[in-house]
Protein backbone atom coordinates (compact mmCIF):
# COMPACT_ATOMS: atom_id res chain seq x y z
CA UNK A 1 0.00 0.00 0.00
CA UNK A 2 1.20 3.35 -1.20
CA UNK A 3 1.79 5.33 1.85
CA UNK A 4 -0.05 8.93 1.64
CA UNK A 5 1.37 12.31 2.33
CA UNK A 6 1.68 16.15 1.91
CA UNK A 7 4.33 17.89 0.91
CA UNK A 8 3.58 20.76 3.54
CA UNK A 9 3.72 18.53 6.24
CA UNK A 10 7.91 17.46 4.68
CA UNK A 11 8.25 20.82 4.94
CA UNK A 12 7.46 21.60 8.90
CA UNK A 13 9.30 18.58 9.50
CA UNK A 14 12.67 19.81 7.59
CA UNK A 15 12.40 23.29 9.65
CA UNK A 16 12.42 20.91 12.89
CA UNK A 17 15.39 19.09 11.54
CA UNK A 18 17.14 22.61 10.94
CA UNK A 19 16.36 23.77 13.80
CA UNK A 20 19.90 23.00 15.67
CA UNK A 21 21.43 25.61 13.14
CA UNK A 22 21.16 28.48 15.52
CA UNK A 23 20.92 31.09 12.58
CA UNK A 24 17.62 29.03 11.52
CA UNK A 25 14.51 31.10 11.79
CA UNK A 26 10.83 31.13 10.90
CA UNK A 27 8.73 33.70 9.49
CA UNK A 28 4.68 33.24 9.85
CA UNK A 29 1.62 35.30 8.25
CA UNK A 30 -0.41 33.66 10.24
CA UNK A 31 -0.71 30.13 8.46
CA UNK A 32 1.59 28.59 10.51
CA UNK A 33 -1.26 26.05 11.37
CA UNK A 34 -1.39 25.81 7.31
CA UNK A 35 1.93 25.63 6.51
CA UNK A 36 3.59 23.49 9.23
CA UNK A 37 6.01 25.92 10.83
CA UNK A 38 3.84 25.46 13.58
CA UNK A 39 5.98 22.52 14.87
CA UNK A 40 9.23 24.68 14.54
CA UNK A 41 6.77 27.42 16.06
CA UNK A 42 6.19 25.60 19.15
CA UNK A 43 9.82 24.39 19.32
CA UNK A 44 11.31 27.48 19.53
CA UNK A 45 9.21 30.27 20.12
CA UNK A 46 12.30 32.51 20.49
CA UNK A 47 13.24 32.15 16.84
CA UNK A 48 9.76 32.17 15.49
CA UNK A 49 8.39 35.63 14.60
CA UNK A 50 4.73 36.18 14.14
CA UNK A 51 3.44 38.80 11.69
CA UNK A 52 0.19 38.75 11.39
CA UNK A 53 -1.92 38.97 8.14
CA UNK A 54 1.06 40.87 6.95
CA UNK A 55 3.01 39.14 3.78
CA UNK A 56 4.90 42.01 2.65
CA UNK A 57 6.16 43.27 6.13
CA UNK A 58 7.04 39.60 6.41
CA UNK A 59 9.22 39.22 3.08
CA UNK A 60 11.10 41.84 4.21
CA UNK A 61 11.74 41.05 8.21
CA UNK A 62 13.13 38.32 6.38
CA UNK A 63 15.46 40.41 4.18
CA UNK A 64 16.34 42.41 7.51
CA UNK A 65 17.20 39.10 9.45
CA UNK A 66 18.77 37.27 6.03
CA UNK A 67 21.07 40.63 6.19
CA UNK A 68 21.98 40.54 9.66
CA UNK A 69 23.01 36.85 9.27
CA UNK A 70 20.03 34.90 9.74
CA UNK A 71 18.74 32.38 7.43
CA UNK A 72 14.87 33.01 7.33
CA UNK A 73 12.32 30.65 6.59
CA UNK A 74 9.04 32.50 5.80
CA UNK A 75 5.69 30.92 4.64
CA UNK A 76 2.37 31.16 3.75
CA UNK A 77 -0.37 30.29 1.14
CA UNK A 78 0.90 30.43 -2.40
CA UNK A 79 -1.51 32.50 -3.30
CA UNK A 80 -0.50 35.15 -1.32
CA UNK A 81 3.28 34.82 -1.65
CA UNK A 82 2.10 36.66 -4.77
CA UNK A 83 0.89 39.52 -2.83
CA UNK A 84 4.32 40.27 -1.47
CA UNK A 85 5.69 39.69 -5.47
CA UNK A 86 7.43 43.18 -5.42
CA UNK A 87 8.71 42.94 -1.66
CA UNK A 88 10.65 39.43 -3.05
CA UNK A 89 11.95 41.26 -6.16
CA UNK A 90 13.28 44.68 -4.32
CA UNK A 91 13.88 43.71 -1.00
CA UNK A 92 15.17 39.92 -1.49
CA UNK A 93 16.12 38.67 -4.90
CA UNK A 94 17.97 41.87 -6.22
CA UNK A 95 19.96 42.64 -3.13
CA UNK A 96 19.83 38.39 -2.85
CA UNK A 97 19.34 37.94 0.28
CA UNK A 98 18.32 34.40 0.80
CA UNK A 99 14.90 34.00 2.10
CA UNK A 100 13.56 30.90 1.65
CA UNK A 101 9.50 31.57 1.06
CA UNK A 102 7.35 28.51 0.87
CA UNK A 103 3.93 28.59 -0.43
CA UNK A 104 1.61 26.11 0.64
CA UNK A 105 -1.51 25.47 -0.56
CA UNK A 106 -0.60 25.32 -4.59
CA UNK A 107 -2.48 24.91 -7.43
CA UNK A 108 -5.48 24.20 -8.58
CA UNK A 109 -5.61 20.93 -6.14
CA UNK A 110 -6.29 23.13 -3.28
CA UNK A 111 -9.52 22.36 -3.89
CA UNK A 112 -12.53 23.71 -2.10
CA UNK A 113 -11.48 26.82 -1.39
CA UNK A 114 -12.01 27.85 -4.96
CA UNK A 115 -10.13 29.92 -7.42
CA UNK A 116 -9.42 32.75 -5.11
CA UNK A 117 -7.90 30.05 -2.91
CA UNK A 118 -5.80 28.28 -5.93
CA UNK A 119 -2.48 29.92 -6.83
CA UNK A 120 -1.79 29.32 -10.88
CA UNK A 121 1.25 31.85 -10.95
CA UNK A 122 3.35 31.48 -8.73
CA UNK A 123 5.75 29.58 -10.28
CA UNK A 124 5.64 31.40 -13.31
CA UNK A 125 6.48 34.98 -11.37
CA UNK A 126 8.61 34.19 -9.35
CA UNK A 127 10.77 32.24 -12.15
CA UNK A 128 11.23 35.80 -13.56
CA UNK A 129 12.97 36.86 -10.62
CA UNK A 130 16.93 36.97 -11.19
CA UNK A 131 18.78 34.85 -8.06
CA UNK A 132 15.75 33.00 -7.03
CA UNK A 133 15.55 29.45 -7.21
CA UNK A 134 12.02 28.04 -7.74
CA UNK A 135 11.06 24.20 -6.70
CA UNK A 136 8.10 22.11 -6.51
CA UNK A 137 8.71 18.83 -4.92
CA UNK A 138 5.79 16.10 -5.14
CA UNK A 139 5.95 13.97 -2.01
CA UNK A 140 6.60 14.85 1.74
CA UNK A 141 10.25 12.99 1.78
CA UNK A 142 11.58 15.48 -1.11
CA UNK A 143 10.22 18.45 0.18
CA UNK A 144 11.94 17.52 3.44
CA UNK A 145 15.27 17.04 1.09
CA UNK A 146 15.34 19.76 -0.44
CA UNK A 147 14.01 22.14 2.59
CA UNK A 148 16.79 20.72 4.83
CA UNK A 149 19.40 21.56 1.80
CA UNK A 150 18.34 25.72 1.89
CA UNK A 151 20.63 26.91 4.33
CA UNK A 152 23.77 25.90 2.19
CA UNK A 153 21.84 27.53 -0.97
CA UNK A 154 23.42 31.39 -0.26
CA UNK A 155 20.05 32.67 -2.30
CA UNK A 156 16.74 33.20 -2.22
CA UNK A 157 14.48 30.32 -3.02
CA UNK A 158 10.67 30.23 -3.67
CA UNK A 159 8.97 26.75 -2.64
CA UNK A 160 5.68 25.49 -3.58
CA UNK A 161 4.12 22.85 -1.28
CA UNK A 162 0.65 21.37 -1.71
CA UNK A 163 -2.14 21.38 0.76
CA UNK A 164 -3.64 17.51 0.07
CA UNK A 165 -1.89 13.83 0.32
CA UNK A 166 -0.60 12.31 -2.67
CA UNK A 167 1.97 9.33 -3.03
CA UNK A 168 4.73 9.18 -1.05
CA UNK A 169 7.72 7.99 -3.90
CA UNK A 170 10.71 8.32 -2.30
CA UNK A 171 10.61 6.16 0.68
CA UNK A 172 14.41 5.71 1.81
CA UNK A 173 15.37 7.57 -1.32
CA UNK A 174 15.93 10.90 0.12
CA UNK A 175 19.67 11.36 -0.74
CA UNK A 176 18.58 11.28 -4.75
CA UNK A 177 17.14 14.74 -4.02
CA UNK A 178 19.44 17.50 -5.05
CA UNK A 179 18.33 20.92 -5.74
CA UNK A 180 18.71 21.77 -9.51
CA UNK A 181 18.97 18.28 -10.70
CA UNK A 182 15.61 16.37 -11.87
CA UNK A 183 15.00 12.86 -11.17
CA UNK A 184 14.20 9.97 -13.61
CA UNK A 185 11.41 8.16 -11.79
CA UNK A 186 10.44 5.14 -14.43
CA UNK A 187 13.19 5.30 -18.01
CA UNK A 188 11.35 4.63 -21.14
CA UNK A 189 12.41 5.58 -24.86
CA UNK A 190 9.36 6.36 -26.75
CA UNK A 191 8.63 9.88 -24.67
CA UNK A 192 9.84 11.57 -21.98
CA UNK A 193 7.20 13.12 -19.56
CA UNK A 194 8.48 16.08 -17.12
CA UNK A 195 6.75 16.74 -14.03
CA UNK A 196 6.39 18.72 -10.84
CA UNK A 197 4.53 18.45 -7.67
CA UNK A 198 0.97 16.88 -7.31
CA UNK A 199 1.43 15.85 -11.08
CA UNK A 200 4.14 13.68 -10.60
CA UNK A 201 2.29 10.55 -9.71
CA UNK A 202 -0.23 11.52 -12.15
CA UNK A 203 2.49 11.67 -14.52
CA UNK A 204 3.45 7.97 -13.21
CA UNK A 205 0.15 6.88 -13.57
CA UNK A 206 -0.13 7.85 -17.21
CA UNK A 207 3.42 5.93 -18.01
CA UNK A 208 1.56 2.83 -16.70
CA UNK A 209 -1.51 3.09 -19.10
CA UNK A 210 0.51 4.10 -21.65
CA UNK A 211 2.93 0.87 -21.22
CA UNK A 212 -0.38 -1.32 -21.29
CA UNK A 213 -0.51 -0.13 -25.11
CA UNK A 214 3.08 -0.76 -26.10
CA UNK A 215 4.91 2.64 -25.32
CA UNK A 216 7.38 3.41 -22.94
CA UNK A 217 7.57 6.80 -21.00
CA UNK A 218 9.91 8.25 -19.02
CA UNK A 219 9.23 9.66 -16.17
CA UNK A 220 10.74 12.73 -14.55
CA UNK A 221 10.27 14.67 -11.32
CA UNK A 222 12.00 18.01 -12.69
CA UNK A 223 11.51 19.19 -8.86
CA UNK A 224 13.33 21.91 -9.39
CA UNK A 225 12.42 24.65 -12.27
CA UNK A 226 14.58 27.10 -11.74
CA UNK A 227 17.85 26.56 -12.59
CA UNK A 228 15.96 23.74 -14.83
CA UNK A 229 18.23 20.63 -15.20
CA UNK A 230 19.19 21.33 -18.84
CA UNK A 231 21.40 18.79 -18.81
CA UNK A 232 18.90 15.97 -18.17
CA UNK A 233 16.94 17.91 -20.93
CA UNK A 234 19.43 17.15 -23.22
CA UNK A 235 19.72 13.37 -22.66
CA UNK A 236 15.86 13.24 -22.21
CA UNK A 237 15.70 14.74 -26.07
CA UNK A 238 18.57 12.64 -26.92
CA UNK A 239 16.27 9.45 -25.62
CA UNK A 240 12.93 9.80 -26.48
CA UNK A 241 13.00 12.62 -29.23
CA UNK A 242 9.26 13.64 -27.72
CA UNK A 243 8.71 15.71 -24.42
CA UNK A 244 5.52 16.39 -21.94
CA UNK A 245 5.06 18.42 -19.77
CA UNK A 246 3.09 18.08 -16.73
CA UNK A 247 2.08 20.75 -13.79
CA UNK A 248 -1.00 22.16 -11.68
CA UNK A 249 -0.58 25.49 -13.07
CA UNK A 250 -1.00 28.12 -15.68
CA UNK A 251 0.12 26.64 -18.70
CA UNK A 252 1.59 30.00 -19.33
CA UNK A 253 5.26 30.27 -17.35
CA UNK A 254 5.74 27.42 -15.52
CA UNK A 255 7.47 24.19 -16.00
CA UNK A 256 5.96 23.48 -19.62
CA UNK A 257 8.01 27.22 -20.16
CA UNK A 258 10.87 26.67 -18.52
CA UNK A 259 11.37 23.09 -20.79
CA UNK A 260 9.98 24.91 -23.66
CA UNK A 261 12.67 28.52 -23.33
CA UNK A 262 15.54 25.56 -22.85
CA UNK A 263 15.03 23.24 -25.80
CA UNK A 264 14.83 25.94 -28.58
CA UNK A 265 17.89 26.85 -28.24
CA UNK A 266 19.34 23.71 -27.23
CA UNK A 267 18.64 20.09 -28.62
CA UNK A 268 15.08 20.25 -29.94
CA UNK A 269 12.04 17.86 -29.60
CA UNK A 270 8.14 17.71 -30.06
CA UNK A 271 7.05 19.55 -26.81
CA UNK A 272 3.38 19.10 -25.26
CA UNK A 273 2.19 20.78 -22.44
CA UNK A 274 -0.15 19.95 -19.70
CA UNK A 275 -1.50 22.63 -17.78
CA UNK A 276 -4.12 24.75 -16.33
CA UNK A 277 -5.62 26.16 -19.40
CA UNK A 278 -4.96 29.59 -18.82
CA UNK A 279 -8.35 29.92 -16.92
CA UNK A 280 -9.30 29.95 -13.19
CA UNK A 281 -10.77 27.04 -10.89
CA UNK A 282 -13.22 26.77 -8.65
CA UNK A 283 -14.52 24.56 -5.64
CA UNK A 284 -14.24 21.06 -6.10
CA UNK A 285 -12.03 17.95 -4.55
CA UNK A 286 -8.41 17.12 -5.50
CA UNK A 287 -8.95 14.51 -7.99
CA UNK A 288 -11.80 16.28 -9.35
CA UNK A 289 -9.97 19.86 -10.19
CA UNK A 290 -7.03 17.86 -11.84
CA UNK A 291 -9.75 16.02 -14.57
CA UNK A 292 -11.82 19.95 -14.72
CA UNK A 293 -8.64 21.70 -15.26
CA UNK A 294 -7.45 18.56 -17.81
CA UNK A 295 -4.11 18.43 -16.27
CA UNK A 296 -5.04 14.37 -15.04
CA UNK A 297 -3.03 10.97 -16.02
CA UNK A 298 -5.38 10.25 -18.97
CA UNK A 299 -4.64 13.79 -20.27
CA UNK A 300 -0.50 13.84 -19.44
CA UNK A 301 -1.09 9.90 -21.28
CA UNK A 302 -2.89 11.38 -24.44
CA UNK A 303 -0.79 14.14 -24.50
CA UNK A 304 2.17 11.90 -24.36
CA UNK A 305 0.59 9.80 -27.64
CA UNK A 306 0.38 13.70 -29.52
CA UNK A 307 4.64 14.43 -28.57
CA UNK A 308 5.19 10.90 -30.25
CA UNK A 309 2.67 11.89 -33.25
CA UNK A 310 4.61 14.88 -33.89
CA UNK A 311 8.26 13.04 -34.20
CA UNK B 1 31.12 61.69 19.21
CA UNK B 2 30.46 64.66 20.70
CA UNK B 3 29.95 67.94 18.20
CA UNK B 4 28.92 71.61 18.89
CA UNK B 5 25.79 72.88 17.23
CA UNK B 6 27.80 74.89 14.62
CA UNK B 7 30.70 72.04 13.75
CA UNK B 8 27.00 69.54 12.79
CA UNK B 9 25.79 72.76 10.59
CA UNK B 10 28.72 73.19 8.87
CA UNK B 11 28.93 69.71 8.40
CA UNK B 12 25.19 69.86 6.95
CA UNK B 13 26.20 72.51 4.95
CA UNK B 14 28.88 70.63 3.10
CA UNK B 15 26.55 67.68 2.26
CA UNK B 16 24.03 70.52 0.88
CA UNK B 17 26.88 71.54 -1.55
CA UNK B 18 27.47 67.57 -2.51
CA UNK B 19 23.89 67.41 -2.68
CA UNK B 20 23.62 69.76 -5.36
CA UNK B 21 26.58 69.16 -7.43
CA UNK B 22 25.35 65.97 -7.64
CA UNK B 23 21.89 66.14 -8.91
CA UNK B 24 23.46 68.91 -11.12
CA UNK B 25 26.47 67.10 -12.24
CA UNK B 26 24.21 63.98 -13.22
CA UNK B 27 20.68 66.37 -14.34
CA UNK B 28 18.89 63.92 -12.61
CA UNK B 29 18.14 63.04 -9.34
CA UNK B 30 16.01 63.96 -6.10
CA UNK B 31 17.39 67.19 -4.30
CA UNK B 32 14.34 68.30 -2.62
CA UNK B 33 13.89 65.43 0.13
CA UNK B 34 17.82 64.75 -0.10
CA UNK B 35 17.73 68.49 1.11
CA UNK B 36 15.09 68.21 3.72
CA UNK B 37 16.81 64.98 5.47
CA UNK B 38 20.31 66.50 5.46
CA UNK B 39 20.00 68.03 8.80
CA UNK B 40 18.99 64.82 10.66
CA UNK B 41 20.93 62.29 9.08
CA UNK B 42 24.08 64.57 9.80
CA UNK B 43 23.19 64.65 13.50
CA UNK B 44 22.45 60.85 13.99
CA UNK B 45 25.55 59.82 11.57
CA UNK B 46 27.77 62.41 13.36
CA UNK B 47 26.64 62.00 16.64
CA UNK B 48 25.21 58.78 17.26
CA UNK B 49 25.50 55.64 14.71
CA UNK B 50 27.96 53.28 16.19
CA UNK B 51 29.50 51.92 12.82
CA UNK B 52 33.31 52.05 11.27
CA UNK B 53 33.68 53.96 8.14
CA UNK B 54 36.91 51.31 7.44
CA UNK B 55 34.81 48.44 8.50
CA UNK B 56 31.30 48.79 7.00
CA UNK B 57 29.84 45.57 7.26
CA UNK B 58 31.19 45.17 10.88
CA UNK B 59 28.72 42.63 12.29
CA UNK B 60 27.72 44.26 15.06
CA UNK B 61 27.18 48.06 13.68
CA UNK B 62 23.63 49.87 14.08
CA UNK B 63 21.82 50.18 11.04
CA UNK B 64 20.60 52.84 8.95
CA UNK B 65 17.80 52.17 6.56
CA UNK B 66 16.98 55.11 4.24
CA UNK B 67 13.38 53.99 2.94
CA UNK B 68 13.02 56.41 0.92
CA UNK B 69 15.76 55.81 -1.17
CA UNK B 70 15.56 57.97 -3.59
CA UNK B 71 16.79 60.63 -1.34
CA UNK B 72 19.84 59.08 -2.43
CA UNK B 73 22.19 62.40 -2.79
CA UNK B 74 22.14 63.11 1.14
CA UNK B 75 22.68 59.59 2.04
CA UNK B 76 26.08 59.87 0.04
CA UNK B 77 26.97 63.18 1.29
CA UNK B 78 26.88 62.41 4.54
CA UNK B 79 28.51 58.95 3.75
CA UNK B 80 31.65 60.53 2.07
CA UNK B 81 31.75 63.07 4.57
CA UNK B 82 32.15 60.16 7.63
CA UNK B 83 34.78 57.96 5.43
CA UNK B 84 32.29 55.62 3.69
CA UNK B 85 33.52 56.35 0.64
CA UNK B 86 35.16 59.35 -1.03
CA UNK B 87 33.95 62.70 -2.45
CA UNK B 88 35.32 61.47 -5.69
CA UNK B 89 32.70 58.53 -5.15
CA UNK B 90 29.83 61.08 -5.18
CA UNK B 91 31.07 61.92 -9.21
CA UNK B 92 29.51 58.45 -9.82
CA UNK B 93 26.26 58.94 -9.02
CA UNK B 94 23.67 58.07 -11.34
CA UNK B 95 26.62 56.55 -13.75
CA UNK B 96 27.15 53.47 -15.14
CA UNK B 97 29.24 51.17 -12.91
CA UNK B 98 28.92 53.61 -9.99
CA UNK B 99 28.73 53.06 -6.46
CA UNK B 100 26.61 55.94 -6.32
CA UNK B 101 23.80 54.09 -8.11
CA UNK B 102 20.37 56.41 -8.54
CA UNK B 103 18.88 54.82 -5.34
CA UNK B 104 20.74 53.88 -2.61
CA UNK B 105 21.92 50.03 -2.61
CA UNK B 106 23.65 47.88 -0.72
CA UNK B 107 25.48 45.78 -3.29
CA UNK B 108 27.06 48.90 -4.75
CA UNK B 109 27.98 51.28 -1.74
CA UNK B 110 29.83 51.00 1.09
CA UNK B 111 28.10 51.88 4.37
CA UNK B 112 24.15 51.27 2.98
CA UNK B 113 22.33 49.06 4.80
CA UNK B 114 19.32 48.65 2.39
CA UNK B 115 18.62 48.81 -0.88
CA UNK B 116 15.74 50.80 -1.44
CA UNK B 117 13.90 52.72 -4.00
CA UNK B 118 10.32 51.31 -3.78
CA UNK B 119 8.45 53.46 -1.09
CA UNK B 120 7.34 51.17 2.17
CA UNK B 121 9.54 48.74 2.37
CA UNK B 122 12.89 50.04 4.72
CA UNK B 123 10.48 49.95 8.23
CA UNK B 124 10.09 45.91 7.28
CA UNK B 125 13.61 45.31 7.06
CA UNK B 126 14.46 47.63 10.07
CA UNK B 127 11.85 45.36 12.11
CA UNK B 128 14.31 42.19 10.75
CA UNK B 129 17.26 44.17 11.65
CA UNK B 130 15.83 45.02 14.86
CA UNK B 131 14.69 41.18 15.44
CA UNK B 132 17.79 40.11 14.94
CA UNK B 133 19.57 42.46 17.15
CA UNK B 134 17.20 41.10 19.87
CA UNK B 135 18.35 37.25 19.24
CA UNK B 136 21.40 38.14 18.75
CA UNK B 137 21.19 39.86 22.17
CA UNK B 138 22.53 42.93 20.70
CA UNK B 139 23.16 46.40 22.07
CA UNK B 140 22.78 47.82 18.67
CA UNK B 141 19.87 49.62 16.86
CA UNK B 142 17.68 50.11 13.51
CA UNK B 143 17.39 53.31 12.28
CA UNK B 144 14.57 53.94 9.68
CA UNK B 145 14.19 57.08 7.85
CA UNK B 146 10.78 57.20 6.23
CA UNK B 147 9.14 59.48 3.91
CA UNK B 148 5.64 61.51 4.25
CA UNK B 149 4.49 60.34 1.23
CA UNK B 150 5.76 56.88 1.97
CA UNK B 151 3.42 56.61 4.99
CA UNK B 152 0.24 56.13 1.90
CA UNK B 153 1.94 52.98 1.16
CA UNK B 154 -0.40 50.05 3.21
CA UNK B 155 3.28 48.50 4.17
CA UNK B 156 4.30 50.59 6.26
CA UNK B 157 1.41 50.45 8.29
CA UNK B 158 2.10 46.59 8.75
CA UNK B 159 5.48 47.27 9.81
CA UNK B 160 3.88 49.76 12.41
CA UNK B 161 1.65 47.52 13.66
CA UNK B 162 4.01 44.40 13.73
CA UNK B 163 7.07 46.09 15.62
CA UNK B 164 5.37 47.93 18.33
CA UNK B 165 3.58 44.09 19.23
CA UNK B 166 7.02 42.68 19.47
CA UNK B 167 8.06 45.38 21.50
CA UNK B 168 10.97 46.62 19.47
CA UNK B 169 12.80 49.15 21.59
CA UNK B 170 15.92 49.03 19.35
CA UNK B 171 13.50 50.17 16.50
CA UNK B 172 13.93 54.02 15.85
CA UNK B 173 12.23 55.62 13.02
CA UNK B 174 12.42 59.34 11.84
CA UNK B 175 10.12 61.03 9.62
CA UNK B 176 10.90 63.62 7.30
CA UNK B 177 7.86 65.35 7.17
CA UNK B 178 8.43 67.49 4.10
CA UNK B 179 4.98 67.76 3.17
CA UNK B 180 5.31 67.33 -0.93
CA UNK B 181 5.66 64.34 -2.47
CA UNK B 182 6.22 63.46 -6.29
CA UNK B 183 3.08 64.67 -8.25
CA UNK B 184 2.05 68.03 -5.56
CA UNK B 185 1.74 68.64 -1.61
CA UNK B 186 0.96 65.55 0.50
CA UNK B 187 -2.12 67.21 0.87
CA UNK B 188 -3.37 67.62 -2.59
CA UNK B 189 -2.32 64.06 -2.68
CA UNK B 190 -3.62 62.04 0.37
CA UNK B 191 -4.37 63.91 3.44
CA UNK B 192 -2.89 62.13 6.11
CA UNK B 193 -4.34 63.28 9.25
CA UNK B 194 -3.61 63.62 12.46
CA UNK B 195 0.36 61.39 12.33
CA UNK B 196 1.37 61.63 15.46
CA UNK B 197 -2.25 60.50 17.17
CA UNK B 198 -1.75 57.72 14.57
CA UNK B 199 1.68 56.16 15.20
CA UNK B 200 0.52 56.67 19.08
CA UNK B 201 -2.59 54.77 18.41
CA UNK B 202 -0.14 52.10 16.65
CA UNK B 203 1.58 51.85 19.96
CA UNK B 204 4.95 53.98 19.14
CA UNK B 205 6.75 56.73 21.65
CA UNK B 206 6.40 59.64 19.26
CA UNK B 207 8.07 63.26 19.49
CA UNK B 208 7.62 65.90 16.87
CA UNK B 209 10.59 68.55 16.24
CA UNK B 210 11.64 71.02 14.32
CA UNK B 211 13.83 68.71 11.53
CA UNK B 212 16.22 71.50 11.12
CA UNK B 213 17.00 72.95 13.54
CA UNK B 214 20.12 71.07 15.37
CA UNK B 215 19.53 71.47 18.79
CA UNK B 216 15.91 70.47 18.84
CA UNK B 217 17.37 67.18 16.25
CA UNK B 218 19.40 66.63 19.13
CA UNK B 219 16.78 66.72 21.60
CA UNK B 220 14.87 64.14 19.17
CA UNK B 221 17.68 61.93 19.00
CA UNK B 222 17.84 61.56 22.70
CA UNK B 223 14.40 60.73 22.62
CA UNK B 224 14.83 58.21 20.75
CA UNK B 225 17.79 57.14 22.99
CA UNK B 226 15.94 57.56 26.33
CA UNK B 227 15.88 53.93 27.97
CA UNK B 228 12.43 54.77 28.64
CA UNK B 229 11.65 54.76 24.57
CA UNK B 230 13.73 51.45 24.67
CA UNK B 231 10.84 49.34 25.68
CA UNK B 232 9.18 49.64 22.41
CA UNK B 233 9.35 51.55 18.91
CA UNK B 234 10.13 55.29 18.81
CA UNK B 235 9.42 57.81 15.96
CA UNK B 236 10.44 61.04 15.75
CA UNK B 237 8.41 63.44 13.42
CA UNK B 238 10.69 65.90 12.08
CA UNK B 239 9.09 69.06 10.32
CA UNK B 240 11.39 69.63 7.20
CA UNK B 241 11.18 71.74 4.28
CA UNK B 242 11.56 70.39 0.98
CA UNK B 243 14.46 71.71 -0.71
CA UNK B 244 15.62 73.28 2.60
CA UNK B 245 18.22 75.92 2.27
CA UNK B 246 18.31 76.81 -1.18
CA UNK B 247 15.65 79.28 -1.65
CA UNK B 248 14.11 78.49 -5.01
CA UNK B 249 13.70 74.57 -4.31
CA UNK B 250 12.02 75.30 -0.81
CA UNK B 251 8.42 74.08 -0.63
CA UNK B 252 8.76 73.91 -4.60
CA UNK B 253 7.10 70.51 -5.75
CA UNK B 254 8.84 70.68 -9.08
CA UNK B 255 12.45 70.08 -7.13
CA UNK B 256 11.52 66.94 -5.65
CA UNK B 257 12.76 65.21 -8.51
CA UNK B 258 14.47 67.73 -10.80
CA UNK B 259 18.06 69.10 -11.41
CA UNK B 260 18.78 72.93 -11.26
CA UNK B 261 20.12 74.40 -14.71
CA UNK B 262 23.85 75.94 -14.60
CA UNK B 263 22.42 79.45 -13.38
CA UNK B 264 20.15 77.51 -10.31
CA UNK B 265 23.32 75.50 -9.75
CA UNK B 266 25.45 78.74 -9.74
CA UNK B 267 22.52 80.63 -7.10
CA UNK B 268 22.55 77.91 -4.71
CA UNK B 269 26.06 77.98 -4.54
CA UNK B 270 26.46 81.60 -3.72
CA UNK B 271 23.40 80.73 -1.32
CA UNK B 272 25.42 77.53 0.29
CA UNK B 273 28.43 80.10 0.60
CA UNK B 274 30.40 78.34 -1.60
CA UNK B 275 31.42 81.00 -4.01
CA UNK B 276 30.81 84.79 -4.50
CA UNK B 277 27.35 86.28 -5.71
Amino acid sequence: MTRMAATRDGYGQALLDLADNEKVVVLEADLGKSTKSLHFRKAYPDRTISCGIGEQNMLLVGAGLAASGYIPFASTFAIFTERAFEQMRNGVARPNLAVHLCGSHGGTHTGTDGSSAQSIEDLAVFRTLPNVVVMHPCDDVSTRALTMQLPGLGKPSYMRTARNKTPVLYDGREDEIQIGKGVVLREGYDVAIISCGVLVSESLKAAEALAEEGINATVVDMHTLKPIDGELIDSLVAQCGALVTAEDHNVIGGLGSAVAEYIVSNSFAPLEMVGVPDRFGESGQADEMLEVMGISAPYIANAAKEAISRK
Amino acid sequence: MSKTITELEEIARKCRVEIVKMVHRAQAGHPGGSLSEIDLLTALYATRMRVKADEPNWSDRDRFILSKGHASPGMYAILAEMGFISHEDLKSYRVLGGVCQGHVDMKWCPGVDFSAGSLGMGLSFGMGCASAARIDKSERRAFVMIGDGEMQEGSVWEAAMAAAHHELGNLKVILDRNRIQNDDFCKEQMRMFDIPAKWKAFGWNVKEIDGHNMAEIMEGLDFLEAPENCQGPSILIAHTIKGGGISYMENNPSFHGAAPNDEQFHQAMVELGEVEA
